[in-house]
């Protein structure tokens, strides 16, 4: 087999100053398929738009066929032979399947150069059993379920006369059952010699599916294993791995009440697909309950409904005895919960606005920084400001400066200022340390542990396996949108039996993981 | 009352006046309809409107052809339209304040043009304009009552209902149309596809510019003989209403131009026996306002119950997965 894509020491630095890529060297063989793992942030979605032509690189080259090529844009990937499915289908919901199938390609009648209904749909039905892949050619997209929408996707590309399809998690809105199909109908495009590209953070995935794989991490290419050759262990190790182990000192565990009690919480998505079965746990005074589990497990989800984000299509989420399920997050602030949303980006902070005003956005209504009247206090709100600047240690020129001139560790800092402060019993944290540096870390870190010695109760999600260990009292692990385990000491368990759990491989009893509610 | 109303509906006179008020509002519908297809308001079909009916009038006063005052009209009414385009896809404006900005300038404008042709700032009524002829249809106009509803009206009055099958074949037998539909509404899957989504856009723009072009001409060239200021009257802004209760579709514009038609022509009876005439000629654009509420209600209920509908099956199919899964 011999080498399709190649790329030389890829790197790519966007404008914000994110490390994205660092020096990738990524091989893909002809007729393979080729799995791309990592976590969010990773730098898997970088490579790939590189690889599209969606992004241009900083530095290093892109080889098809061992000839150096220049994508600019998608159209020079598609000219290479390069497809891709987004994750967002690039479909148009009121058009027909056939219609967008040939949609910038169209075919016309020879004569009155009118649109040719009847050969769009021939050539769509003659594709689609070509390579198996079944599309209702004459139904409108919007009438479709959604595996049959990325069929049509991969059937785009084939039709542009792609020999490399680019999937990006494509299992992410797929039942169990349609993620099954999709792969014999991968293997079936592999054997017609096809080469594919599958990038999941399923690793069960990449085994059933994939001939090789690669780790990415932290914008670094990791390995390149033959699948057969290596276990899910080690592949689980080098996507999570982190070089420092986190020493963090953990006083004595004392749970105290009650203070968030979550009851069989369900949530479906606009897929139609259950992200949460029947989810219960409690959370005490006093104590750091950690969440565990491959991304996309029901995590967030989970977060966005106790933080009032997300509807709940049933159950209950009670803090401190009052129900606050589905209430409004203004009301769910004010019964004591505090968020530090896992992108601080587009939900922890708002970035054009200053230090300042992200710091006092929960808070400018309170008679300190506002009068009777309605004016506000700037002088009052300042000064305020630069204390939790100072008390935080948030680098930066002056608190009036936008949070977007930030570097990610500062900017998490005024998210942990605001929500620290914000005198919550209840702490939900998010990916507290996602994508930030050793020093930011180690400084959250601690002040995560403060407020557990505070009374706060603190629920802790994160895809950092060795954050989550360090920093949590008890565990629960989260698979499939249910929790799987309850691990009532979070120090007299290994991150291997865990991943068994994270998994799906090993399940605990009913009766184990209900301990979780504490009755 | 009701007997008045009645009368008047039974009327063929009525209904002639109907199709010429609808003409107008018809044309610029459709012209709302074909930009808000490829996702671009064009809220300046009211500037539009202005320039041309007041271009027309003058190009046909100086040069002495109707002809060359409608073509001059209608190149007028495209140029603001390719201005909107420039503002709002070449420079990144927001294209309903770009639109609005264009409305005031013609607002203003024109009123400046004709009073330092004419020196009268209301109507043009110095100017030796033309008017575009009407059309005596043969054979239909010995139909009785219906000869005297469809013959003779003027010429714009067929030209719209011509730009209906006009809109409609773009929209839907043309591979263009699939271009636009695909731009509107999924920006990106057009850009995937190879299509060049400014191109689209303009595109419909210029074709939303002939539209208004030939109804301000016919405002100040046939529906009236003069231009006069604020000739256009709202009916710009209306349109773009008017395109949500048409649901996109050309076919649709003559029910939501109609429903303006209807009410205008029955406005100008219910003047004549003395009922409020500011209240009265509010009654179209309030008739039109509120179409668009209902339609946008309907609309968005449909839209819930659907979404509830899935939601409920996903539920159980969920639940029969968990069954299964536990053997329950």
């Amino acid at each position: 087999m011999h080498t399709l894509i190649r790329t030389e020491k890829l790197s790519k630095i966007y404008p914000n100053g994110t490390f994205a890529n660092k020096s990738i060297e990524f091989t893909v063989l002809e007729g393979e398929i080729h799995g791309l793992v990592g976590e969010n942030g990773a730098g898997k979605s970088t490579l790939m738009k590189m690889l599209y032509g969606e992004e241009q690189p900083s530095a290093g080259q892109i080889l098809i066929d061992e000839k150096p090529v220049s994508l600019a844009s998608e159209f020079d990937a598609i000219k290479a032979g390069i497809g891709m499915v987004h994750q967002h289908f690039m479909l148009v919901p009121s058009l027909t399947a056939a219609e967008n199938l040939v949609l910038g390609k169209e075919p016309k009648h020879p004569k009155s150069r009118t649109f040719d209904f009847e050969t769009a749909a021939r050539v769509t039905e003659e594709l689609s059993k070509q390579y198996n892949l079944p599309v209702i050619a004459k139904a409108r997209v919007a009438d479709l379920s959604v595996s049959m929408r990325q069929k049509l996707e991969i059937l785009k590309a084939l039709y542009r006369g792609a020999r490399i399809l680019i999937l990006d998690e494509p299992t992410a809105v797929l039942t169990p059952q349609e993620t099954e199909e999709l792969f014999v109908e991968l293997k079936a495009l592999r054997n017609h010699g096809k080469t594919i590209i599958f990038i999941s953070h399923k690793l069960k995935e990449i085994f059933q599916l994939c001939d090789r794989v690669t780790v990415m991490r932290d914008g670094r290419m990791i390995a390149t294993h033959k699948v057969a050759e290596i276990d899910i262990h080690q592949i689980s190790n080098e996507m999570v791995g982190r070089e420092v182990r986190f020493e963090v000192a953990h006083p004595p565990f004392a749970p105290g009440a009650k203070a968030l009690e979550v009851r069989d919480l369900a949530f479906v998505d606009d897929f139609g697909i259950a992200k949460l079965k029947k989810v219960s746990f409690a959370l005490r005074q006093n104590e750091i309950l950690g969440v565990v589990g491959v991304d996309g497990n029901g995590q967030t989800e989970l977060v966005e409904i106790i933080t009032g984000a997300q509807r709940a299509l049933a159950g209950t989420v009670r803090a401190n005895g009052a129900e606050i399920t589905n209430r409004s997050p203004g009301y769910i602030r004010h019964h004591g919960i505090a968020h530090i949303a896992e992108d601080r980006m587009t939900v922890g902070t708002a970035l054009p606005a200053s230090i300042e005003q992200n710091i006092l956005a929960d808070r400018y209504w309170d008679r300190k920084f506002s009068s009777a009247t309605g004016f506000l206090k700037s002088r009052e709100m300042s000064a305020y400001a630069d204390t939790l600047v100072k008390e935080f240690d948030i680098r930066c020129k002056s608190a009036k400066q936008p949070v977007a001139s930030l570097s990610g560790g500062n900017m998490q800092k005024v998210v942990v200022a605001r929500e620290f402060t914000a005198s919550a019993s209840i702490l939900i944290i998010s990916q507290p340390t996602r994508g930030v540096d050793i020093g930011a870390i180690e400084y959250i870190h601690s002040k995560i542990m403060e407020m557990r010695g505070a009374a706060k109760a603190i629920l802790l999600v994160s895809s950092d396996l060795q954050e989550v260990m360090a920093l949590s009292d008890s565990l629960i692990v989260m698979h499939e949108g249910e929790i799987v385990a309850y691990f009532p000491s979070a120090a007299s368990v290994t991150d291997k039996e865990l991943g068994l759990y994270m998994l799906g491989i090993k399940r605990q009893s009913d009766d184990e993981i209900r301990k979780v509610l504490h009755e | 009352m009701i007997h008045f109303i009645a009368g008047v509906v039974s009327s063929s006179n009525y209904w002639f006046i109907v199709l010429r008020s609808t003409a107008p509002i018809l044309l610029v519908t459709l012209g709302a309809v074909i930009t808000a297809q490829a996702g671009i308001m064009n809220m300046a079909l009211e500037g539009s409107m202005l320039w041309a009916a007041l271009v027309g009038v003058i190009v046909s006063a100086a040069t002495g052809s109707v002809w060359l005052g409608l073509l001059a009209g209608i190149a007028a009414s495209v140029m603001v339209a390719l201005v909107l385009g420039f503002f709002a896809l070449k420079l990144d404006a927001n294209a309903v304040l770009s639109g609005v900005a264009l409305n005031l300038v013609a607002t203003g404008g024109t009123v400046f043009v004709l009073f330092a042709l004419t020196g009268d700032k209301g109507i043009s009524s110095s100017l030796p304009s033309k008017v575009l002829p009407t059309l005596t249809i043969p054979l239909i106009k010995d139909i009785p009552w219906i000869g005297k509803v469809v013959s003779g009206q003027n010429i714009i009055v067929y030209i719209a209902a011509i730009s209906v099958v006009a809109i409609d074949f773009i929209l839907r037998r043309f591979t263009v149309g699939r271009r636009i539909k695909a731009t509107g509404e999924n920006l990106d899957a057009a850009k995937a596809a190879g299509i060049d989504p400014i191109k689209i856009k303009f595109f419909t723009l210029v074709i939303s510019g002939i539209l208004a072009g030939f109804a301000g001409c016919f405002l100040s060239m046939g529906y009236t003989s003069n231009f006069t200021s604020g000739i256009a009257a709202g009916r710009g802004y209306v349109a773009n209403a008017a395109q949500v209760v048409a649901g996109g579709t050309a076919v649709g514009s003559i029910f939501a131009a109609l429903l303006f038609g209807l009410t205008d022509a029955m406005a100008t009876y219910l003047q004549n026996i003395g009922m409020m005439p500011e209240l009265i000629q509010a009654l179209p654009y309030a008739v039109t306002i509120l179409g668009f509420v209902v339609v946008t209600w309907v609309r968005d209920r449909r839209e819930n119950e659907r979404k509830r509908k899935l939601f409920a099956s996903a539920a159980t199919k969920s639940a029969t997965k968990k069954e299964k899964l536990h053997g329950v």
